[in-house]
C-alpha cells in the first residue's frame, strides 16, 4: 500500500520560502498569485494491507518524525 | 567536571567545543551517537554542525538517535545539557526545549559576528556573566529563526527562561540587530529548571584570544565552576 503524507507549515508560521516563490512567479509574469506556502510530500511504501492499521501507523510516523507538530500540520492519503 | 560531547554523523563543531571545554579545565569525552549507554558525566554537549545533513528538518533525525533517549532521560533527571546551533535544533526536536528553529527570515545562510544581551546571570551557564551584559559572539546558520506560540513566549519571559537576545552594540534588541527573524530577538533559551540551555550562537568560537575574542569563555568557565 502506498501512503502519501503532505506536511505544511501551520497557518501563522512565517514561510519566507513561499514568499520567495511568490515573488519569482510575479517576476515571470504570473499575475494574481495572492499567496504561496511551500510544504513537502513524503511517499511511503508499506507492507501493511489493512487501511485502518496503515493509517494509524503512518499517523504515528508523522507525530514522531515526519512532521514537527509544533510548527507543521500533516495530511495522510492512502492508496491501495 | 566531566563532559560528554555527542557526535552525530554530520556534526562538525564537536572538536571546537571539546577544545573550549578542555581549556576551561573540563575533561571532555567524545561520544558517538550510537553509544546509547555512555559514561556518567556532569555536562552533556550537543555541538553544532549538520547532523544527518539537515535532512527532513534540522536536528529531526539526530533527535531520534540511540544516544538521545539516554540524553533525554538524564536531562529529565537534572544533568546539565548545552546545545549549540544544531544542538539547539536537536533539543527542540527532542522536546527538551519548547518552540522550533526554522529557516532564517531573509532566506540566507548568515555567518557574522553578533552582539548578545546575557539576560540573566542566575544559571550555571551564565553565572560568570553580569545580568544585562553585552557580549560579542558569532553565528553561522541557515535555520536559526526561533519560533514559539505567543503564550509560550510570554511564559518563558515571565519565568526568566530567555538566556540570550540579539542586540546591537549599544545593547538594544532592535530589528536591525536581529540576524534571522527570531521571535523577540531570542538567541538562546533555558528549560524550566535552567539546567538545559539551547543557543544558536557559537560560544566555543570566541573562547581563545587567537580566535579573535573571548566573550564565550565565561560560559565554559562558569560551567566548570558550577559543576566540578
Amino acid at each position: 500500500m502506498k501512503a502519501r503524507v503532505h506536511v505544511t507549515f501551520k497557518p501563522g508560521v512565517l514561510d519566507p520560502q513561499g514568499k520567495a516563490i511568490q515573488k519569482a512567479l510575479a517576476g515571470l509574469g504570473f499575475d494574481g498569485v495572492q499567496g504561496v506556502r511551500q510544504g513537502k510530500v513524503i511517499e511511503l511504501e508499506l507492507s501493511e494491507t489493512d487501511f485502518a492499521r496503515a493509517r494509524e501507523s503512518v499517523r504515528e510516523m508523522c507525530e514522531k518524525l515526519l512532521a514537527n507538530t509544533v510548527i507543521e500540520n500533516y495530511e495522510i492519503e492512502l492508496d491501495a | 567536571m566531566r563532559a560528554a560531547v555527542i557526535v552525530f554523523p554530520g556534526s562538525n563543531c564537536d572538536r571546537d567545543v571539546a577544545v573550549a571545554l578542555a581549556r576551561a579545565g573540563a575533561a571532555p569525552a567524545m561520544v558517538w551517537h550510537k553509544d546509547a549507554d555512555f559514561l556518567a558525566v556532569d555536562l552533556i554537549v550537543l555541538p553544532g554542525g549538520f547532523s544527518y545533513g539537515d535532512y527532513l528538518r534540522c536536528g529531526a533525525m539526530a533527535a531520534h538517535s540511540p544516544v538521545m533517549r539516554e540524553v533525554v532521560r538524564r536531562a529529565r533527571r537534572g544533568v546539565a545539557v548545552l546545545g549549540i546551533c544544531n544542538g539547539f535544533q536537536i533539543l527542540t526536536e527532542a522536546g527538551l526545549l519548547p518552540g522550533a528553529l526554522i529557516r532564517n527570515a531573509n532566506l540566507k545562510f548568515v555567518c557574522q559576528d553578533v552582539h548578545l544581551c546575557v539576560e540573566t546571570s542566575q544559571s550555571l551557564f551564565t553565572a560568570r556573566y553580569a545580568a544585562g551584559q553585552t557580549i560579542r559572539v558569532l553565528i553561522a546558520h541557515h535555520d536559526g529563526n526561533y519560533v514559539a506560540g505567543e503564550r509560550e513566549l510570554e511564559r518563558m519571559e515571565a519565568r526568566g527562561l530567555i538566556a540570550f537576545r540579539y542586540v546591537d552594540e549599544a545593547g538594544s534588541a532592535s530589528n536591525t540587530a536581529n540576524p534571522n527573524g527570531s521571535a523577540r530577538n531570542i538567541a538562546g533559551i533555558f528549560n524550566e529548571t535552567k539546567t538545559v540551555l539551547g543557543m544558536m550562537p557559537h560560544p566555543e568560537r570566541l573562547a581563545d584570544p587567537a580566535l579573535g575574542g573571548i566573550d564565550g569563555r565565561p560560559l565554559f568557565d562558569g560551567l566548570v565552576e558550577a559543576l566540578s
